[in-house]
């Protein structure tokens, strides 16, 4: 089912009475084509839950359309949307055993759309063999681990043939290892029903790692869309680029000087095509190659052996937080020992932002 | 064995106060209610045996006590908590006046048992100047009016009904609003998301959320009601075997204080099978509700 957000908007009154409206989500406008996965991933508080609520219909927007496919559901209550929702705390019925609770949706149908006892019974087990907890089904949910319980909670919106499933936070409550077995498992179930699927996450690894897009967000407006990787490597502006990546992009306040981005003291590429004066410098801990006769001059502060790579804690009078962090691989870093290193900079990994409007400058390259 | 020593003597003042004020008393009771023939006075008695039982229990009065007893128990335990859930749930629906309503609701808690008598003495209680608030009602309406404190047996017990369950309301409404206030929202946004009815929300997701307080209250509300004897008093008079609606305590109290003296051994049995019935009713509930009560 094709997805469509168009100029949705809400606003929620200030608790101080007379202070502005809160708006937390900004004409969002988005179309999530049929069958994929998206991300919606933003830090807290940045208006992600409450696009989700919108769509599930738990909140009615203050403005803007969502369709389904052709239809507008904008007007329609939750029960008449057909989406399934995972909550961030499961909101299983404790006292329901599993099979109870994944029959609970189908229980709810009426008139032709209800299905026969064996009819209920048969789709409830077979959601329940597709998270693989059909040996569970007489089980409280007290009585399961916290994976497992999501796995309940995956059936249960899974169960009625969702035309959209929505998850909140799906990993947040469980541990690391299970994390990562957990986020294969949705894109998993997501492949095999084909069923447009939501979620969000303030985690952007778990949101870079199993979606077909990422949504990134910030104060309720939509920063950036695409596909994981292309966002990652040309993020449309700064806030997009500190958010994705760890570590962290590294931020140098820098000049287009003569053609020549300069860094402090140091020039460290000629460029074609940016305009002169101050930009805001990104670079990827990745961007940074040991080498003896590098133009990037910097104070070696400590070396982080990690295995396969190491990461070289440097300090630079342009950069705008006290260190920077750059990853080589571990057989370089014979070159950082003492009090100084120097780096020459891998140019696709360096992104040059407007210190105004914090969007990115894309009409340069590096000179020949 | 040493820390077990200092626990026994920090648990001195409470075991020697229970024993003295709780369990001798209690087994005087029991002694009491098998000595026949027991003199107040001489302190003095002529035999054991289950002859107070057994006069107890051909007493015409106690039957009569047990009867009136088990009406208002069966009669205003369901219905006290069936009406107090309907107006918790009303309660919790609406935003506006919630808390001048809650506030009205609990009114019946605080004020003074008989200064409540004196109100149903008003509404109820024909005297030579008017018939009653109630009354009156009932002739505007076009029915005859009917002596609600001194007349036939049906309409005292209406009254005394409707009274036991206007007293015992507003606790029950108190625990009833704060265990829905309880319940989870998600639960109700996981239903709502699914279609859920509002009837199928209220039997599957609230009734088993709020469940465990629905027993704690009907619990509560059997051994209350099985001890009721102010509000008889406060209706009937001091003497109810006249008025026929004496209860089982009240049969008790006039056993041990009636005829100056009284009969402490008829008391003593009559207690005994008090205690006996309220036993094993709350026995059952709590059978009952081990099999019902889920989590």
């Amino acid at each position: 089912m094709k997805l469509v957000l168009d100029q949705l908007t809400k606003t929620f009154p200030n608790r101080n009475k007379k202070g502005p409206d809160v708006v937390a989500v900004n004409s969002f406008t988005f179309e999530i084509p049929d069958g994929t996965l998206v991300g919606l991933l933003g830090p807290s508080g940045c208006g992600k839950s409450t696009t989700l609520n919108l769509i599930s219909g738990l909140e009615r927007p203050t403005s803007g359309r969502i369709l389904f496919g052709d239809e507008d559901v904008t007007e329609l209550p939750p029960e008449n949307r057909g989406v399934g929702l995972v909550f961030q705390n499961y909101a299983l019925y404790p006292h329901l055993t599993v099979r109870q609770n994944i029959l609970f949706p189908l229980q709810n149908l009426k008139g032709d759309a209800r299905p026969s006892k064996e009819e209920m019974l048969r789709k409830a087990d077979e959601a329940a063999r597709l998270v693989q907890i059909d040996w569970l089904m007489d089980r409280k949910p007290s009585e399961l681990s916290g994976g497992q319980q999501q796995r309940v909670a995956i059936a249960r919106a899974l169960v009625k043939m969702p035309r959209v499933l929505l998850l909140d936070e799906p990993l947040s409550n469980l541990d690391a290892r299970l994390r990562l077995q957990t986020r294969e498992e949705i894109r998993r179930i997501q492949r095999e029903t084909g069923i447009t699927t939501i979620f969000v996450t303030h985690d952007q690894e778990e949101a870079m790692s199993i979606s077909d897009l990422i949504v990134v967000m910030s104060d309720g407006v939509v920063q950036q869309i695409g596909p994981p990787q292309s966002v990652y490597d040309h993020p449309d502006n700064l806030f997009v680029a500190k958010f994705l990546g760890t570590p962290p992009i590294n931020v140098f306040t820098g000049e287009v000087k003569d053609g020549w981005l300069t860094l402090g003291e140091d020039r460290v590429l000629k460029l074609q095509g940016a305009p002169e004066g101050a930009v805001t410098v990104g670079v990827r801990p990745e961007g940074f190659r040991i080498d003896a006769e590098g133009p990037f001059r910097c104070g070696l502060k400590a070396v982080e052996v990690m295995g396969r790579d190491t990461s070289v804690v440097g300090t630079h009078p342009a950069c705008q937080s006290e260190t920077f962090r750059g990853i080589i691989p571990s057989e370089d870093r014979d070159g950082a020992a003492g009090d100084t290193v120097r780096f020459s900079l891998k140019p696709n990994k360096i992104h040059l932002f407007d210190p105004a409007t914090e969007a990115v400058l894309r009409d340069w390259s590096v000179a020949p | 064995m040493k820390t077990q020593w200092k626990a026994w003597l920090y648990l001195l003042p409470a075991v020697a106060f229970l024993g003295v004020f709780m369990v001798y008393p209690l087994v005087d009771v029991l002694v009491y209610s098998f000595e026949e023939g027991y003199n107040f006075a001489s302190q003095s008695y002529s035999g054991v045996g289950l002859f107070n039982y057994s006069y107890v229990l051909h007493d015409p009065y106690f039957l009569q006590a047990v009867k009136n007893t088990f009406l208002i128990v069966i009669i205003t335990v369901p219905l006290s908590t069936g009406l107090a859930l309907l107006i918790s749930l009303g309660l919790s629906s609406i935003r506006k006046l919630r808390d001048l309503f809650q506030t009205v609701f609990f009114l019946p808690y605080v004020t003074n048992t008989l200064a409540v008598g004196l109100v149903f003495m008003i509404l109820f209680k024909k005297t030579a100047y008017t018939d009653g608030m109630v009354n009156l009602l009932i002739q505007f309406f076009g029915g005859t009016g009917v002596d609600f404190i001194e007349g036939p047996y049906w309409a005292k017990m209406f009254v005394m009904c409707f009274y036991t369950i206007w007293v015992v309301m507003p606790f029950k409404i108190l625990i009833l609003t704060s265990a829905l206030a309880s319940v989870n929202q998600v639960y109700y946004n996981a239903a709502r998301i699914d279609g859920t009815p509002r009837w199928r929300m209220f039997t599957r997701i609230t009734l088993p959320m709020i469940s465990p307080m629905i027993f704690y209250l009907v619990i509560t509300g059997f051994i209350g009601a099985f001890k009721a004897y102010s509000d008889e008093v406060a209706l009937f008079g001091t003497n109810l075997n006249a008025a026929g609606m004496n209860t089982i305590v009240g049969y008790v109290y006039d056993m041990l204080y009636g005829n100056s003296g009284g009969y402490p051994s008829f008391a003593s049995a009559a207690a005994l099978i008090l205690f006996a019935i309220v036993f094993t009713i709350t026995c059952i509930n709590l059978l009952i509700s081990r099999n019902n009560v889920q989590y």
